[in-house]
């Protein structure tokens, strides 16, 4: 077939399993010269996996791989690198106590190059004599694409790189994919949000549970992707308007109150109260105060000024712990932060139920078990590889993250963008699972950088823009040209120019 | 216009607070020598000599160390290396000519770096934790000491000993300083100016991301260790040149105090950060310290307590100091 001919990447019957885990069954995957070819799956998919072994970082159990009609098995991502193939992948590859430009010299890459490429992508301001652990994530994250694009590849995959990335740096490196695709390049792209996918991509090759079940070209085939990620299981949007918690102007004190927050240079002075039973949404760009409120409110930094106070209770922090104590717990963006990725889900789960004093002395096994297998239901774990964590796909740690906090009570759940990065029927489940906490009189506040999120699963929402609020409005308001005029700081200037 | 002004401040207080170990440390080495100094008024560049000579192996034992543990590993090994170097080299040249001892010198540093090889390969071929092969591959040159030379003894021509022993350019400038530089940026500066730098560093920081840029990570613990090895062989024969003899057991208390160098001298031992500077000065510290204590007239058992606290205290300093940084 003609088809075939064309396909510059063809993959054929790949599997791969690790130990008791079984990533890719039998993958399927043909891409065509100049093409943008998205790669979609729920969590646990096998599409991270699929990348690993297309670029030599493992090999694959069986199968082929064929480049330009010829079997390919590189041992390395550099001798995929010298064949052309480049990814960019989930964490970057950079490491962090090299300055940017040894990290270039490190994979033999040409600054000059490098310098183009961070042009191309609005970050050649950076020094490049920094050391890397001195850049923020969203930087870096182009930083490695820049060097991707410095080696001129042939085959460039990007694995969920604009899941960290504002929208306006998001932006830029669609101008760039397109660029590319122009010269020639082929494009593997890997995102969750369908709305980039289908802006885009050419054509969707879709993985669920480790099989290729589907390829479909992507203008208008949402649904029909989303249908075979989530095979006959087609989940309905989790919450619909009417399940909001109408609530009316409640006498009870809020159960977070935050008055003229400021910490740093990110956060200026941020007022806001979330009553019990809502979840409040907080959207923002990157960088504009969001990581400090929520650091301050869950005790992990000082703020310099301003008051938090639960239940109408001031309260004063020296120490995660004294907000833990209080009720306020954080599911933090980096979700490895919060557990220990060596050890069991059981251990992980329990955790912080010892966290407290009382509950020291010998462990009440049967307790424990009781609580961490209820948590561990609700949120419908897989618990196949429970044995180590990191083994876990990303959005089951992610539910372990929030499991443990559901297993050993709060007040107030913080959650720090808990999708980024995650399929959409692990999506719908958390936001069903926030909207049932809140339901069952706790409160939420969300920060995502999925705008369309703030719909669906919030009651209210707050914009930040330069660590200040720029806008507030109720959640079936929030469209995303609110949010984002908003979160623009445009909102704020127009009501200023009234006033 | 304000952003510009920031950015330099920024760019100065980046400068300092990143060199803060390699300016502390000096300082911390000359007020240590000043305290000395007040202890002990007839100080003089007699004390500076054999405080040179005393440090001239521990501060070869640090770069060993410095290097493996910069690549991300840990080499337990470093004392029972430096113990055959040192033994081998007191009963080969017991009755050689100067010449010959240079010979023989050279063929130790090529045995020394074969021993590190071996050492790098086995872990990162065989992926065994290094901690457990090098203590293990410890244990077993430690018993070939034994089995080359069973008590102390051998010995060394009177010019090779006399290398390192007084001071030719200036009183003040003892041999022993000027070899221990010497040796230690001849092994040390092909690493730092070339590419084995790098793939020291980023294996050692992260080796993850090392691999996925194109890093052979076995290749680059591999030359860690024999660059290790060749450093060790060094430092035995540091040890004949300064003791004139060979002691199988001697060696031993290498292994820790390279360690204790390395950290004293701001490498972590997670990996990726550090430099030799800091390791070759806390090298004399801690030769400092012991004479310092003697001439305090305290029980050497004492002596060890103090020592001791002291690493602790530097190396509390050392973390308060990365600590504050990372809280700006």
């Amino acid at each position: 077939m003609a088809a075939e001919q064309d396909s510059i990447l063809d993959i054929r019957g790949v599997a791969k399993r690790f130990d008791s885990v079984v990533a890719l069954r039998s993958a399927d995957l043909k891409v065509r010269a100049g093409e943008v070819h998205a790669l979609m799956g729920a969590n646990g998919a096998g599409k991270s996996t699929l990348v690993k072994i297309i670029t030599g970082v493992f090999p694959a159990d069986s199968g082929d791989i064929l480049i330009g009609g010829e079997r390919k098995v590189f041992r390395s991502p550099a001798e995929a690198r010298q064949a052309g193939i480049v990814s960019v992948y989930q964490d970057p590859a950079i490491v962090p106590d090299l300055t940017v430009a040894q990290n270039m010299r490190l994979a033999r890459v040409g600054l000059d190059a490098v310098r183009t490429a961070m042009r191309s992508l609005g970050v050649e301001r950076v020094d490049l004599s920094r050391a890397a652990r001195e850049i923020d994530f969203a930087t870096l994250r182009l930083i490695d694409l820049s060097r991707a694009l410095a080696s001129n590849p042939r085959i460039l995959l990007l694995d969920e790189i604009t899941a960290a990335l504002p929208i306006d740096l998001a932006e830029r490196v669609f101008a760039v994919v397109r660029d590319w695709r122009k010269r020639g390049a082929s494009i593997i792209f890997i995102s969750h949000r369908m709305a980039e996918v289908a802006a885009l991509c050419d054509r969707a090759t879709v993985l669920r549970d480790g099989v290729t079940v589907g390829v479909t070209a992507t203008q208008g085939a949402e649904e029909k992707i989303v249908n075979m990620m989530l095979g006959t299981e087609v989940a309905k949007a989790a919450v619909s308007g009417a399940a909001r918690a109408k609530q009316t102007a409640s006498a009870a004190a809020p159960a977070l109150e935050v008055r003229d927050l400021a910490c740093g240079h990110g956060l200026r002075g941020v007022s806001f109260a979330v009553r019990p039973g809502e979840v409040l949404g907080v959207a923002a760009l990157e960088g504009q105060g969001q990581e400090e409120l929520f650091d301050c409110i869950a005790g992990v930094r000082r703020p310099d000024a301003g008051e938090i106070a639960a239940d109408g209770k001031p309260l004063r922090f020296r120490h995660p712990a004294d907000a833990v104590r209080a009720g306020l717990v954080l599911v933090p963006a980096n979700r490895l932060q919060a557990l220990l990725p060596q050890r069991p889900i059981r251990e992980n789960v329990a955790l912080p139920i010892f966290g407290r004093l009382k509950n020291w002395g010998p462990i009440a096994m049967k307790d424990e078990r009781r609580r961490v297998e209820e948590a561990v239901r609700r949120l419908q774990i897989d618990t196949r590889a429970s044995s180590e964590l990191k083994r876990l796909s990303g959005g089951n740690q992610q539910k372990v993250a929030i499991a443990r906090w559901l297993a050993a009570g709060f007040r107030v759940l913080l959650c720090f963008d808990p999708t980024r990065g995650i399929d959409v029927g692990t999506k719908r489940q958390i936001y069903s699972l926030l909207r049932e906490v809140a339901q069952q009189g706790a409160s939420v506040l969300l920060f995502t950088s999925e705008l369309p999120e703030i719909r669906l699963a919030c009651d209210r929402a707050i914009v930040l823009f330069g660590g200040r609020i720029s806008g507030e409005m109720p959640a079936d308001d929030a469209d995303e040209a609110r949010l984002l005029r908003a979160a623009h700081g445009l909102i704020a200037a127009d009501a200023e120019a009234t006033a | 216009m304000t952003d510009v002004s920031a950015a330099d401040s920024g760019g100065l207080v980046r400068f300092v607070s990143r060199r803060t170990r390699l300016l502390g440390m000096p300082a911390l080495f000359v007020a240590c020598i000043l305290a000395t100094a007040l202890i002990h008024p007839d100080f003089g560049s007699f004390d500076v000599q054999s405080l040179a000579l005393g440090a001239l192996p521990l501060a070869m034992a640090a770069a060993a160390q410095t290097i493996v543990v910069i690549s991300g590993g840990i080499d337990l090994s470093v004392g029972s290396l430096i113990a055959v170097s040192n033994v081998l080299a007191a009963s080969l040249m017991q009755h050689a000519s100067f010449g010959a001892s240079l010979g023989i010198a050279v063929l130790i540093l090529i045995l020394g770096a074969a021993q590190g090889a071996i050492n790098g390969l086995t872990v990162a071929i065989s992926r065994i934790p290094d901690v457990v092969v090098t203590l293990t591959t410890g244990f077993i040159w430690g018993g070939v000491a034994l089995l080359i030379l069973e008590r102390p003894g051998g010995g060394a021509p009177a010019a090779f000993l006399n290398i390192a022993a007084g001071a030719d350019v200036s009183a003040w400038l003892p041999n022993a300083l000027i070899v221990m530089i010497v040796v230690i940026a001849a092994i040390w500066l092909p690493i730092k100016l070339s590419r084995i730098g790098l793939l020291l560093y980023a294996s050692g920081s992260d080796p993850v991301a090392a691999f996925r840029s194109g890093v052979d990570i076995r290749v680059a613990r591999t030359l860690a260790y024999t660059f290790g090895g060749i450093a060790c062989a060094a430092g035995g024969l540091a040890l004949t040149m300064t003791t004139g003899i060979g002691a199988p057991l001697a060696g031993t208390y290498y292994t820790l105090s390279s360690v204790a160098a390395a950290v004293i001298g701001g490498v972590s031992l997670a990996g990726g950060r550090g430099g030799m500077v800091g390791p070759v000065i806390a090298a004399l510290l801690l030769t400092l310290i012991p004479m310092d204590l003697v001439f305090l007239g305290i029980d050497p058992n004492y002596g060890q307590v103090i020592q001791g606290t002291l690493i602790v205290v530097v190396v509390m300093i050392g973390g308060f100091v990365t600590f504050m940084q990372e809280r700006k």
